[in-house]
């Protein structure tokens, strides 16, 4: 039978055969695994039935926890079910994946493996969360490819039937689970062939029935417990076997053959290693390439690892080996070796005892690829190598420099094993640019129109604004198996200019080959503007130049600043991979497909794109030498500490590979106000401040994202020495009268949003689009502006005392704690921190939820939190997503048991510090800036009298004095935490009645994962787990902490109204107890244009879709209504505010009947919560009854 | 007994009262109910190319904005398989309609190429729709354009809707030609089976507070009725098409006038919208009163009474008001032809 090829990613391929076989499918999003749970939600809401002619249910869950539960419980009903997750999800899951063993019961897990979190979060891959489950009773069976993803997927299900195991699926995170490659598509009738009905029959009729009830899930105890956990026995004694059968069934059926265990390379290898995972395919090539150039190696891939079979094992392995070397791609510090390397050795100790084997061979253990390290040919030869030592190194690790511990091996990079016939291509875009769209396409284009094999893998920075991407593509004959990234490159793209200066993209070409560069210069002069060491690559490699303007061309067919098609027109016409004509016939072809469902004009656009880039490309005729005096500048300025200049400026350089151990700290701790650094100059156009027309107000400050819009006042004694473009106007506010103002922009950290333009109030009374500020190209302005920016930050901050806090126009000249973050140009979320980190980011701990807010927050190489010029700031930490109000509680208890602990040393040191110090510290109420300026003195000098105290109790008191000053939780997080997956937590946080100010970045989607439903999505909005739009309304978490009647509880949307979400922040904060606050945050996963995301944000409020108001039990003492509404009745319908969101509208463009119907009952949903809140807040409340003592 | 009918693009008609194409057609219940109220046909709501445009570019903007760029969201909307873009939408209406109502369906479209013009006119009539109204609207802004590029432009796109579909069609038109008359009978000439007479514009006002240009749409009022009054007067018996009055219709006197001018029909909308659907039945009862007491048979007979061709002062068509500020109290009334003489003193 033939079968369709077809390019795509591991995912994609697990999803098909997991879709195709089961009828209950429980997701919930996390990386690398949630695009599986996209695919298998998006073809249900597309009504696309399974092999067995039904549209199998997909439900999402509130964590994986629930998901792992659901399944369990479609399971134990009779149903085949299956979910998909990665590292702290399949850690959730572990519970009920023993539960399902211990029953067993078959269902298959498909994970894509990823590092758990240690020292740090990462989302890349390795092997310590599978590893995690080695007790759980599952089958563990790896994929090392995206063709093996697919097979080893249908394996896994059939398996799990025939041997009643559960089996736990997975590859690599990343590497496999997102690369792109040619494969094979297995048939529903594949899938119908392998799936035993009457195994499937059977699972049915274990079934908890009424019809035929039983009792599973029993407590027992400890007379029978042990005897029935071993009545599993022979069900784990036949798994191999059984497995090795289907997959026998699976090669008669389909032609591709596995096994329990594959070996390649000599016959007669003395040397092999042993691995899983994406890994085995590099080590295969590598076996090749050796083997060809006369070694003796060989490779034995570990596919079923659990139930491990000694048996299949030792009779796969070549009798005549002498060394093995076992790599894991896992670390378990204090262990003998890593999992594999144990079982390894047991197996051939076994095979021994058993007396299969005479002697064992010498077996070493290794680490590799932790959290997707690259693990290159290089490395492989390097661990063959050391297996030829006498005395081969053990418990090595190999791809970094350990030059604290010197577990490394050494190997040389230069090694290679890319072969002739294989055509290789890096290309570096921006993430906003279609560079990786456009190399997806040419990968379909070459691997579904020609007999050619076609791989790519896509390597993205961590920055949320300004990414860039770097695609690696391959192109051959052969199947390819080079899991590892393209360092030998025949073509070279640069498709943004001011990478040149940024990266070394030239090392990767191969001489003689080709650059193509995205160029504002034409082919004659482009060559004067390109940096010295750029030109002197392309002299010494003998390199091919081609420039082509695509920005010019994209602009001119009406594309703005998209130039996927353009650019991959030009790596056809450039590279040669296919015959120009037919090229260029395929990329229409495609353009048809990809975007004739979107309307005719998106269509035409790209058409047009087509001819006009042929026209625009050219060679550029090289000169003989090298003109240019552009070197490349330094990542971070000199002026950046010792650290930030060696490590983490390596980081952003991308040469963060090469850093050594001992560069780091042992416990994952870095330093703050880092992103400062960066400089990363990626606006176009900056605001500019035009001090006569602004009536200082303060938003532009206040909603900026990035925190580049600065406001001071000043004696004019500062202005000393001003650059001779800075800009000082009189202060306007009565208080600061005779005093100088200033609105200065950080031009090179500006990610050119327009927000502050958007929001600025006062126009230029001659030339009415003219604003207070305005947005002007950027390059121009950067060397001026970034002096006046240096001068700006040595003018000293305005005494804290004496700022009104609660007028933004006065607020606003707060130092911000929080500046400069890689967040999405126009974030909805960060005006919020950096408001918080203003009003008190000197004295506040962030317990900080896994999602955006971290990953903007605390991503390497730097972060955004930042201190002040007394080195206070904000101290930050994420320990989970679901743990997130538990994490910050911790912190409460742990700060206010110091600060009582350091109250009680103060009373019992009163004699040795002095009473008056004593009775100051134990009384001040610390209620303003003003007191906690005092209490910081005090604890000064109750410092330096310490000090000079030899005792215990002094050396305490001084360890804890620092928290005799007030400190701020705050507990920030997503929606995804707050109302899904940490809401059992927060629950219980808000409950304890504890002063902790919890603040939800609603932005009504898991945005991060890339936007999935949660409980906060509003009805009728699209997101992905809710393609078909969320049928119900959102979850009231505000009204439910209102429930308690003790917590402060504030609904904000800041582009609604400012001074509210400021007042909001003021109150929660004083209030001691816990504080909510539930803030409206405009996100890129609406489909709006940030620039004008505040509108947005005011059209919600207006039209009721969000309300604003504060809940505060203080008022109840007074016999108030602790409920005050602060929205207007509506004045908008929702429909006004949903036609300016692509979430909303794209529904009447897919499912317009569905649409209707909910936007009707989304209007509904709002008229209806506002007659609610406005009778809550207009209730007659009766004064509390006094407090009695009992 | 009153004859109330009346033929339209060679349609018979019920009654001369048409809602024009407005927000009441979006809802097929309002359909329902704008026949249960006695219209005689419906024109649909509009559909615009080029906002068809520029949904196909917005859903692809938004769709792949940000995508592909950050590691833990390679996008941040599901993409189906499949949307309604284009007209879709709009030809599933017209058949729904169709199968909802007995009265005629008109559709109304504005192209902006030659090819939008064509292929939607295609798609309409396959959808089943009676007649088409080519809504020409736009605004010609641009200094460099000759009004006589414009106006052949606009025939041209009549020719070309004509050639790909055999329905009729009609042209919703601005007054904004030099001379009115000379392009009503163009557009004759190109083969339009009737003119709509007028289209109303668009015309922004300023928010003072906020120093914006913001959009003010106003219905029409009652004075709105003179400017199709005095066209369709002077067309009637001048050109084969069909002259449908819209703009200003407000109560049964206005369709008496109109009618007696020469309209075939006339169009409602602001009323409508104002007063309510069932308004429709109120100006068909007071039509068929009118004419009870004023002893009239049919439309058919008081059509084009009023015309400037068959009423007592056809001059009093093309009286220049401002020769009334210029003469001062004498009155004088002036054609438009004495008035060029007076002014240029040829």
């Amino acid at each position: 039978m033939s079968r369709k090829c077809k390019t795509m990613d591991a995912n994609e391929a697990v999803a098909h055969v997991a879709y195709g076989v089961n009828e209950v499918i429980a997701i919930y999003p996390i990386t690398p695994s949630s695009p599986m749970g996209e695919w298998a939600d998006q073809w249900a809401s597309e009504n696309l039935p399974n092999v067995w002619k039904t549209i199998p249910h997909v439900a999402e869950m509130q964590s994986e926890g629930g998901a792992a539960g659901a399944v369990h419980g479609a399971l134990q009903t009779g149903a085949l079910a299956t979910t998909f997750t990665a590292s702290q999800g399949l850690l959730l899951m572990v519970p009920n994946m023993n539960k399902i063993a211990g029953e067993l019961t078959p269902t298959a897990f498909h994970v894509s493996a990823r590092t758990v979190a240690t020292h740090a979060l990462s989302i890349f891959g390795d092997h310590s969360d599978v590893m995690l489950c080695r007790t759980t009773g599952w089958a563990m069976l790896c994929s090392n490819s995206v063709q093996e993803a697919m097979d080893l997927a249908l394996i896994a299900h059939a398996a799990s039937l025939e041997t009643r195991i559960p089996f736990l699926h997975f590859f690599d995170g990343f590497r496999t689970s997102h690369e792109v490659n040619k494969i094979e598509i297995l048939s529903d009738d594949d899938i119908r062939v392998l799936i035993n009905m009457d195994r499937v029959i059977e699972h049915r009729q274990r079934a908890l029935s009424p019809d035929h009830p039983v009792l599973r899930g029993t407590a027992q105890n400890p007379d029978v417990f042990f005897q029935i956990r071993e009545t599993a026995n022979p069900y784990y004694d036949a798994g191999p076997e059984k497995t090795q059968a289907v997959m026998d069934k699976f090669a008669q059926t389909v032609g591709r053959s596995y096994h329990l265990f594959d070996y390649v390379g000599a016959p007669d290898a003395e040397r092999v290693i042993i691995m899983m995972g994406s890994g085995a395919e590099v080590a295969h090539e590598t076996v090749e390439h050796l083997n060809a150039h006369g070694e003796k190696v060989g490779l034995l891939k570990v596919r079923l690892y659990r139930p491990f079979s000694v048996k299949h094992f030792l009779s796969t392995l070549p009798s005549t080996v002498r060394q093995i070397a076992v790599l894991d791609r896992t670390k378990e510090s204090g262990a003998i070796g890593e999992p594999l390397y144990l079982d390894i050795v047991t197996a051939l100790n076994e095979g021994v005892k058993q007396g299969k084997l005479k002697t064992a061979p010498v077996v070493v253990g290794g680490r590799y690829g932790l959290s997707s390290k690259e693990f290159t040919p290089a490395m492989v030869k390097a661990v063959y190598d050391n297996l030829k030592q006498a005395k081969p190194k053990d418990h090595f690790t190999i791809g970094i420099n350990d030059d604290v511990s010197h577990t490394s091996l050494p190997y040389d990079p230069q090694f290679s094993t890319e072969m002739g016939t294989v055509v290789r291509a890096l290309f570096y875009g921006l993430g906003a640019d279609g560079t990786v769209g456009a190399n997806k396409n040419s990968i379909k284009i070459i691997g579904e129109n020609t007999d050619n094999y076609a791989q790519g893998y896509f390597v993205y920075d961590s920055k949320k604004s300004g990414a860039a991407t770097v695609s690696h593509l391959r192109f051959g004959p052969q199947p390819i198996r080079s899991s590892y990234l393209v360092s030998k490159a025949n073509f070279v793209a640069c498709h943004q200019w001011i990478f040149l200066e940024r990266y070394d993209m030239l090392s990767s070409l191969v001489p003689g080959g080709t650059f193509l560069v995205n160029s504002p210069f034409g082919p004659d002069e482009v060559w004067d503007h390109l940096p010295r060491p750029v030109q002197e690559q392309i002299l010494a490699k003998k390199a091919k130049l081609f420039v082509i303007d695509a920005y010019q061309v994209a602009r001119d067919a009406g594309m703005g600043s998209r130039m996927n098609t353009i650019l991959q027109v030009c790596f056809f016409a450039i590279s040669a991979v296919l015959p120009r004509e037919q090229a260029i016939e395929a990329i229409r072809e495609s353009i048809r497909d990809t975007y004739g469902k979107k309307g005719e004009e998106i269509v035409q656009k790209n058409m047009q794109a087509v001819d006009a880039t042929l026209a625009h490309l050219f060679e550029v005729k090289v000169p003989a030498r090298v003109t240019s005096i552009i070197e490349m500048p330094p990542a971070f300025s000199p002026a950046a500490p010792k650290f930030e200049r060696e490590v983490l400026a390596e980081i952003y350089a991308g040469r963060g590979d090469e850093l050594p151990v001992s560069a780091f700290s042992v416990d994952g701790t870095f330093p703050t106000g880092t992103a400062k650094w960066e400089k990363r100059n990626i606006a176009l156009e900056i605001p500019q401040w035009d001090s006569k027309v602004c009536i200082q107000c303060g938003k532009c400050a206040m909603v900026c994202p990035h925190a580049v819009i600065r406001i001071k006042v000043y004696d004019s004694k500062e202005l000393a020495g001003a650059p001779a473009t800075f800009k000082s106007t009189e202060a306007r506010d009565k208080e600061w009268q005779g005093q100088k103002y200033t609105i200065q922009v950080a031009p090179e950290d500006c990610t050119g949003c327009g927000i502050c333009v958007d929001i600025c109030p006062a126009k230029n009374k001659t030339e009415t689009r003219l604003k207070a500020i305005n947005m002007v190209p950027q390059p121009p302005l950067r060397v001026p502006e970034r002096d006046n920016w240096e001068f700006f930050l040595k003018i000293p901050e305005f005494d804290r005392r004496n700022i009104k806090v609660g007028a933004i126009r006065q607020q606003q000249i707060q130092e911000p704690l929080f500046e400069f973050s890689g967040a999405c140009a126009g974030c909805g979320e960060t005006p919020y921190l950096k408001l918080m980190s203003q009003l008190f980011g000197d004295r506040a701990v962030i317990a900080n939820a896994t999602g955006c807010s971290s990953i903007y927050g605390g991503n390497l190489p730097t972060t955004p939190w930042t201190k002040n010029a007394a080195g206070r700031g904000p101290a930050w930490s994420n320990s989970l997503f679901e743990d997130n109000a538990e994490f910050g509680l911790g912190f409460r208890l742990s700060i206010d048991k110091q600060a009582q602990f350091a109250q009680e040393l103060v009373r019992r040191m009163t004699g040795s510090i002095g009473e008056e110090l004593a009775t100051a510290l134990l009384t001040s109420p610390q209620k303003d800036e003003a007191d906690i300026f005092e209490q910081r003195q005090r604890v000064d000098i109750l410092k330096e009298r310490l000090a000079k105290i030899d005792s215990l109790e002094a050396r305490q008191l001084l360890a804890v004095a620092d928290m005799l000053v007030k400190k701020s939780v705050w507990i920030v997080g997503g929606d995804g935490w707050a109302y899904d997956i940490g809401y059992g937590g927060l629950d219980h946080v808000i409950a304890s009645g504890r002063n902790v100010n919890l603040l939800v970045l609603d932005t009504e989607v898991y945005s991060n994962t890339g936007g999935q439903s949660s409980k906060a999505t509003p009805r009728a909005a699209v997101a992905k787990f809710a393609a078909g739009g969320k049928p119900g309304p959102k979850k009231d978490l505000g009204l439910m902490a209102m429930s308690y009647g003790t917590v402060y509880v504030a609904s904000v949307a800041m582009g609604a109204k400012d001074e509210h979400t400021l007042k909001a922040f003021l109150e929660a904060e004083a209030y001691d107890g816990p504080s909510l606050i539930i803030a409206y945050s405009h996100c890129i996963a609406h489909g709006i244009d940030m620039t004008t995301g505040m509108l947005d944000q005011k059209t919600a409020v207006d039209s009721g879709q969000w309300l604003l108001y504060r809940y505060n039990p203080d008022r109840t003492a007074q016999g108030e209504n602790p409920l005050i509404l602060d929205s207007r009745a509506p004045t908008k319908k929702v429909a006004d505010f949903m036609s300016m969101e692509t979430r909303f509208k794209m529904l009447t463009k897919s499912k317009p009947e569905d649409a209707k119907r909910l936007w009707a009952e989304a209007q509904h949903d709002a008229e209806t919560r506002y007659r609610m809140y406005e009778y809550l807040s207009q209730r007659k409340f009766e004064k509390e009854p006094a407090k009695t003592d009992h | 007994m009153i004859d109330l009918t009346t033929t339209y693009l060679g349609l018979k008609l019920r009654t001369p009262l048409i809602p024009s194409a407005s927000p009441l057609s979006q809802e097929l219940d309002s359909i329902r109910r704008l026949e249960d109220a006695g219209a005689s046909a419906v024109v649909l709501y509009s559909i615009f190319e080029e906002q068809f445009r520029q949904e196909s570019v917005e859903l692809d903007h938004h769709l792949s904005a940000h995508t592909e760029s950050f590691p833990e969201a390679l996008s941040y909307l599901p993409e189906p398989s499949a949307f309604r873009m284009g007209a879709e939408g709009y030809l599933n209406h017209i058949r729904k309609a169709k199968q909802a109502v007995g009265i005629p369906i008109i559709a109304s479209l504005n192209g902006t190429t030659v090819k939008g013009w064509t292929d939607y006119a295609k798609q309409i009539q396959e959808a089943g729709a009676d007649g088409i109204e080519c809504n020409l609207y736009a605004i010609p802004s641009d200094p460099d354009v000759s009004s006589a590029e414009i106006e052949q432009a606009y025939l041209d796109v009549v020719k070309t809707v004509k050639s790909a579909v055999t329905i009729p069609v009609a042209v919703k038109l601005s007054p904004f030609f030099s001379n009115m008359a000379n392009m009503a009978r163009r557009f004759d000439q190109a083969g339009a089976n009737a003119l709509v007479l007028f289209n109303r514009f668009y015309q922004p006002d300023i928010n003072l507070d906020e120093l914006e240009i913001q959009p003010n749409v106003l219905l029409s009022t009652p004075q709105a009725l003179r400017l199709p009054l005095t066209w369709i007067g002077i067309l009637y018996g001048r050109i084969k098409a069909n002259l449908a009055a819209t703009s200003g219709v407000h109560g049964p006197e206005d369709v008496v006038k109109l009618l007696m001018v020469g309209a075939d029909v006339t169009m409602l909308c602001s009323t409508l919208l104002r007063n309510g659907i069932s308004h429709l039945r109120y100006i068909e009862d007071g039509l068929r009163q009118w004419m009870e007491q004023h002893e009239y048979e049919s439309v058919q007979q008081m059509k084009g009474s009023m015309s400037q061709l068959r009423c007592p002062d056809p001059s009093a068509f093309e009286r220049a008001q401002y020769m009334k500020a210029v003469k001062g109290v004498q009155h004088v009334m002036v054609t438009s032809r004495e008035a060029w003489r007076i002014l240029t003193g040829d």
